[in-house]
């Protein structure tokens, strides 16, 4: 087996060594009976890499990937250009294959790239501190709930309804064990009345902006009036390339912001890994969960970086943990690191700029199509149209026609029946002119 | 003589002083690099138009303030980050024997696979038709967890082990509601990883600690004790965090199945027993797996990792959505518990979407890569190496439970460090000056000092020597009253040791531009 260096002989020598008749002296404490012959494993014998190669080119052949069609997905997941370099370094042993850096004298690379990221989450999001990230946003969401739960004593939660629904249904699996959690109605394109339902057993509302549906919110006015309830705003970005373009939640009041942060560096990977952002107000940090690194110095005072504040994490805690994260996303916060230091800030904004006209574009030809409504009239990269129809076969249809058109909303809200003509639909800079012509006259056909 | 070598003076010459600062302040290949934030000049990495937009959409909420990003050129950024993985250990440039944490080979081919336009590229909400290749990857490897688990259903979307503990932990109250009853108590033996007390209350579960026996081993007849009508679980690891085989486990498994309650394994360490041992032979209910441990997916210096979680038939029912099921038009998703099929009653849902899709690719790149046979000679390689280890360095070094045969690691204490004046700590930062990443120090907590090994089936024999020798000589020195080399260790690291106190004392999380430079500008 390629990867097995050991030879017979060495094997032999070893058990010489150690004084073992035979590999199966070392299993002794196993009960016997708990040790099964090979056979009673229905699986294939070891292949080389060009067997195995082929096997999984052939699996991969058999989907359609979004740069291979007319593609228009969102709804938490964006296709970008992730510019060449990013892979390229990510690849690099020295980060692809060490360990968490909780030896800061050999991790400094790591150590040092985990510093930058907090520092551009923070100021991306308008925020005082952030963490060196989560599993994704949904993860995020969810974390963030649990921690305004901590900081407020408090158990409710609100969820507005323009909250992508699995986010919603993650917060609901963990801190629905702590507090009731509540959703507002779904109202696509408008934003539902949640400053109502806030009282002084709340300790959060959750609002993502833009929502599901692509929509704007104003955070300002439900940030003042959660917290005229001791309650806190908990904002969530699932497409984080936006705040190259629109004010931060940290600038309208939010105290914790949930983010995913995989439209900067990474691909689309079937839905992971992605890369959790979480950043809040330096007054909550100790109550923050997930790996911190902070700024020191070593024994000859030259600046250096370490884990820091690990009093708050499960390794030392244990069942007083904040949470019980034990990594963070690791190389996919490097890729972000340094997609983003590659955009900096003329890139960022243009990259955010060029999303947003693409998709105004395409809602302008989609709208003037007979029987389609645009439903979100402020928006950045993604938007929702009604059409005529039930938008789930429409899409089907399109994919007939070589052109993934959007995610219907009732993929994500079955039971809705106001969701069934819905179709969620974004832009990047990714999407050609061909492709909006392939889109609309597919389209026109298809309603 | 090498060309470079022709007229100039041969022989070693003067040897430069350490002592000696450079001019530029870097040394040889180890460059000092700041911040990103420092380096910035207002050039750019990337060449995009710059469209003018109009506010007619955004709903009043343009962004009014810079967002204070530096701007970098493609080589400068390209530079800055090289020069950062210098500054890195990794596996690929030598042994990691870090216990409890399987630092083994990262194979190559797992890279390019996950890299396949056709799965890298591929949208989570992309139609299902246009997905077929992915979900038989999903399923395939589900068929690869549950045979050699021997358990039988998976929960894949789990995103690391402490998620996947998470995700049981639901699963077993999700059961124990379903039959009318409360059980608010979950068993953790003392040595556990902190992630199972820390998941337990996480799960709104209260924590009760089983001590351990001397001989590293769970107290079984304290665990008996403690079983009763309010105890929803316990979770044990095995192999444990002290490299050992839990002898008693089925005894242990029957005894809290009859108490009404439900066995959680920590699979942290299956990569010892992984085509030789079925957890589901031994009473288990739930266990997650690493994938990023036993089926190297790589640690990317601290993630992504990914902890699908194998369920017995107890617990299978309650699964998290999305569930996977065969159809007529092949795999489907279903990703709405109001669609499950009859039987299920999922708990709920553990994140956005279908699970670390790009640690599936490589877990069952690496999977189809072994095979069967090649993952068992992997486990045997694994325990081979560790004890190998145990009994080169048992002379010189205190292993706790010496007698007998560890599993894939090797747990060594610090009593042989005794009246030396050299703690665990100096003893492994001096591993560092010697070109090795330290053990696991301090964990488990069971024993004083401790050092856990865990060497991997990565490594040859040469390589297994040449580590031996290196420990061998450090203890001896240390013994033998020579402990200069420890003091302050490591001093040929990019960093001496850091000071975390003040870290944590005064924490600076964040690079911020100097107040006065600002105000200067």
């Amino acid at each position: 087996m390629r990867y097995l260096p050991l030879t017979p002989d060495d094997r032999r020598a070893m058990l010489a060594t150690i004084g073992a008749p035979d590999v199966d002296a070392l299993f002794r404490d196993v009960p016997k009976s708990a040790v099964v012959p090979l056979s009673a494993f229905n699986l294939p014998d070891t292949q080389g890499e060009l067997e195995v190669d082929r096997a999984m080119s052939k699996l991969a052949a058999r989907n359609v990937a979004a740069g291979a069609v007319p593609f228009f997905c969102g709804a938490g997941a964006y296709k970008h250009h992730v510019p060449s370099a990013v892979d390229h370094l990510i690849q690099r042993s020295e980060f692809l294959t060490s360990y968490t850096p909780y030896q800061p004298e050999i991790a400094q690379g790591t150590l040092q790239y985990l510093f930058e990221f907090q520092t551009q989450v923070a100021l991306l999001t308008g925020m005082e501190v952030a963490n060196a990230s989560l599993y994704d946003g949904s993860t995020a969401t969810a974390e963030a709930v649990l921690m305004a739960q901590r900081v407020t004593k408090r158990g409710k939660a609100i969820l507005s309804g323009g909250l992508h629904p699995h986010y919603a249904e993650t917060v609901e699996t963990v801190a629905g064990l702590f507090g009731p959690v509540e959703r507002t109605p779904v109202t696509p394109g408008s934003a539902e009345d949640i400053i109502a339902l806030i009282d002084d057993q709340t300790a959060c509302v959750v609002v993502q902006s833009p929502d599901v549906f692509g929509l704007i919110r104003n955070l300002r006015p439900i940030a003042e009036a959660a917290h005229a309830k001791g309650a806190l705003l908990i904002a969530v970005v699932t497409e984080i390339v936006s705040l190259g373009l629109l004010e931060p939640p940290g600038a309208q009041g939010a105290d914790i912001v949930a983010a995913e942060g995989q439209s900067i560096g990474n691909g689309l990977n079937f839905g992971g890994p992605y890369v959790g952002l979480f950043a809040t107000r330096e007054k909550f940090l100790r109550q923050m969960p997930g790996r911190l690194c902070g700024e020191t110095v070593d024994a000859e005072g030259r600046r250096g970086f370490v884990l820091t504040l690990s009093t708050r994490e499960q390794h030392i805690r244990r069942e007083k943990a904040t949470s019980n994260i034990c990594t963070n996303s690791g190389l996919c916060t490097l890729a972000f690191t340094i997609h983003l230091s590659l955009l900096g800030e003329e890139g960022l904004t243009r990259l955010a700029r060029l999303n947003h006209a693409k998709a105004s574009a395409l809602a302008d030809r989609l709208a003037a199509l007979p029987g389609v409504e645009l439903v979100t009239d402020a928006f950045f990269n993604e938007f929702t149209v009604k059409l005529p129809k039930p938008a789930g076969p429409v899409v089907d249809a399109l994919v007939q026609k070589g052109v993934i058109a959007g995610v219907p909303a009732s993929r994500l809200l079955p039971k809705d029946k106001a969701a069934a003509n819905l179709l969620i639909l974004a832009a990047t800079e990714t999407n050609t002119d061909d492709d909006f012509d392939a889109l609309v006259n597919a389209l026109k056909e298809a309603i | 003589m090498s060309m470079n070598n022709q007229g100039r003076p041969s022989g070693s010459g003067e040897a430069f002083p350490a002592s000696i600062a450079t001019i530029s302040g870097d040394r040889g290949l180890d460059h000092e690099e700041g911040l990103i934030f420092e380096l910035g000049h207002g050039a750019t990495g990337v060449d995009l138009p710059d469209v003018q937009i109009s506010d007619a959409r955004l709903g009043g909420a343009r962004r009014k303030d810079a967002i204070g990003l530096p701007g970098l050129s493609e080589p400068e950024v390209i530079r800055h980050y090289v020069r950062l993985s210098r500054k890195n250990y990794a596996i690929d440039s030598g042994l990691y024997p870090l216990g409890s944490c399987t630092m083994k080979h990262n194979p190559r081919l797992n890279e390019k696979m996950a890299r396949l336009p056709g799965f890298g590229d591929l949208h989570p909400l992309a139609p299902q038709s246009t997905t077929q290749g992915a979900l038989q990857v999903i399923s395939q490897l589900m068929n690869w967890l549950t045979t050699l688990t021997g358990m039988p259903a998976v929960a894949m979307s789990p995103k690391a082990g402490a998620h996947g503990e998470l995700c049981g932990l639901l699963a077993i109250r999700a059961a124990i509601a379903a039959r009318g009853e409360t059980r608010p108590r979950i068993l953790v033996p003392e040595s556990a990883h902190g992630t199972n007390p820390a998941t337990a209350a996480f799960a709104g579960f209260t924590v009760d600690e089983v001590p351990a026996k001397p001989n590293g081993r769970v107290d079984a007849e304290a665990l008996k004790a403690k079983l009763g009508p309010d105890v929803a679980a316990i979770m044990l690891t095995n192999p444990n965090t002290c490299g050992l085989f839990e002898g008693e486990i089925v005894d242990i498994a029957r005894a809290v199945h009859e108490a009404g309650a439900y066995f959680y394994c920590d699979g942290a360490n299956f990569n010892a027993i992984a085509g030789k041992v079925r957890p589901g032979d031994l009473g288990i209910d739930a266990m997650h797996i690493n994938l990023h441990k036993t089926f190297s997916t790589p640690h990317g210096g601290g993630g992504p990792g990914a902890g699908p979680v194998v369920l017995s038939e107890r617990l299978a029912a309650y699964a998290p959505i999305p569930l996977l099921v065969a159809g007529k038009d092949g795999l489907r998703l279903i990703e709405n518990a109001a669609d499950a099929p009859d039987g299920a009653k999922p708990f709920g849902r553990m994140c956005a979407f279908h699970g670390q899709m790009g640690m599936f690719t490589r877990a069952l790149t690496y999977m189809l890569s072994h095979g069967r046979d090649g993952v068992r000679q992997a486990s045997e390689d694994a325990v081979l190496s560790a004890n190998y280890i145990l009994a080169s360095l048992k002379d010189v070094m205190s292993a706790p439970f010496g007698d007998g045969p560890c599993m894939h690691e090797a747990l060594f204490d610090d009593s042989f460090l005794e009246g030396t004046g050299v703690t665990t700590l100096d003893f492994a930062k001096a591993m560092i000056d010697e070109g090795y990443h330290p053990m696991t120090m301090y964990f488990p907590l069971v024993v004083h000092g401790a050092m856990l090994i865990e060497p991997t089936e990565s490594e040859s024999k040469h390589s297994l020597d040449r580590f031996i020798h290196v420990l061998h000589t450090l203890a001896t020195e240390a013994r033998a009253g020579q402990t200069a080399r420890f003091a302050g260790a490591p001093h040929l690291a990019p960093r001496r040791r850091l000071d975390e106190t003040a870290a944590a004392r005064k924490p600076v999380l964040r690079w911020k531009p100097d107040p006065l430079k600002a105000a200067a500008e």
